[in-house]
């Protein structure tokens, strides 16, 4: 039951989370560059002042997916090394926690792209 | 003829195109973007059941779900999805990867090395400096007031 509910809420949080985006490109005609960048900027942000840890507890990858999730793991990571490596850690502690995800959309984007050609429209 | 002033004929594009209330944008958006979270929720259970620890089921499920953007953009079914779901497909890690490979796809005569890896990071680039530079900076006040 309890696992039934992990994924209602990743479910709702996600959802919520991209329905901010979706008001914001229809309220403002934000292009989808601006949304990501400015989602990866406010999940630093908000990581920072202690605001997002909550969600990622309640709403796991509902919170952990979105763009702002990347934001949220650069943020912890440097929080983490700068416990342990002191300001050093603010250097090197984001981009070591993303560097999975990071590879992997170096390695993947350019083998799809490589792979692949664009659809007619 | 008559002669239309620039706001008027913005008046008139905005009347003939077809309407999409915000409202259905705002479910599409809500539902499918709720529904890649699942997706992602699923794999991440998946990494915590073979035991592994928090931050290597983040990474592991990171790769998968940008794996997965990656190919269903190659594939061509990630933008139809976008044409209805909007920022349920942008918001996504998946939709970071899809703004990675489009412009990379589209790019491929103008050669690899500055077609497709250069293109690759006309959104992926800026998403990577503010986010990297804005961590930074966040480690540091971290530092400065922890």
């Amino acid at each position: 039951m309890t696992n039934l509910m992990t994924y209602f809420n990743a479910f709702w949080v996600g959802g919520i989370i991209c329905v901010i985006g979706q008001i914001l490109i229809d309220k403002t005609k934000m292009t989808p560059a601006r949304i990501l960048v400015l989602f990866v900027t406010m999940g630093v942000v908000l990581t920072l002042i202690g605001v997002y840890e909550p969600l990622v507890n309640l709403g796991g990858a509902g919170a952990t997916v979105p763009i702002t999730g990347f934001g949220y793991a650069l943020a912890k990571g440097a929080q983490k090394a700068v416990q342990t490596y002191g300001l050093l850690g603010a250097f090197t502690g984001g981009v070591t926690a993303t560097a999975g995800g990071i590879a992997a959309v170096i390695l993947f984007g350019y083998l799809a792209a490589v792979a692949f050609n664009p659809k007619e429209k | 003829m008559k002669k239309y002033t620039k706001k008027e004929y913005g008046k008139m594009v905005e009347r003939s195109a077809p309407k999409t209330s915000m409202f259905q944008n705002l479910l599409w958006a809500f539902f499918i973007g709720g529904a890649i979270c699942v997706v992602g929720q699923l794999i991440s259970q998946y990494f915590r059941n073979r035991g592994w620890s928090i931050e290597n089921v983040a990474s592991g499920t990171s790769i998968i779900m940008v794996f997965l953007g990656a190919l269903f953009t190659g594939l061509g079914l990630y933008d139809k999805l976008a044409k209805f779901a909007g920022a349920g497909t942008i918001v996504p890690i998946t939709g970071f990867a899809n703004a990675i490979v489009s412009p990379a796809m589209e790019f491929k005569r103008e050669g690899y090395i500055l077609g497709v890896a250069g293109k690759m990071f006309v959104v992926a680039g800026p998403v990577l400096v503010y986010g990297i530079t804005t961590s930074v900076i966040a480690g540091v006040i971290y530092y400065l007031i922890r």
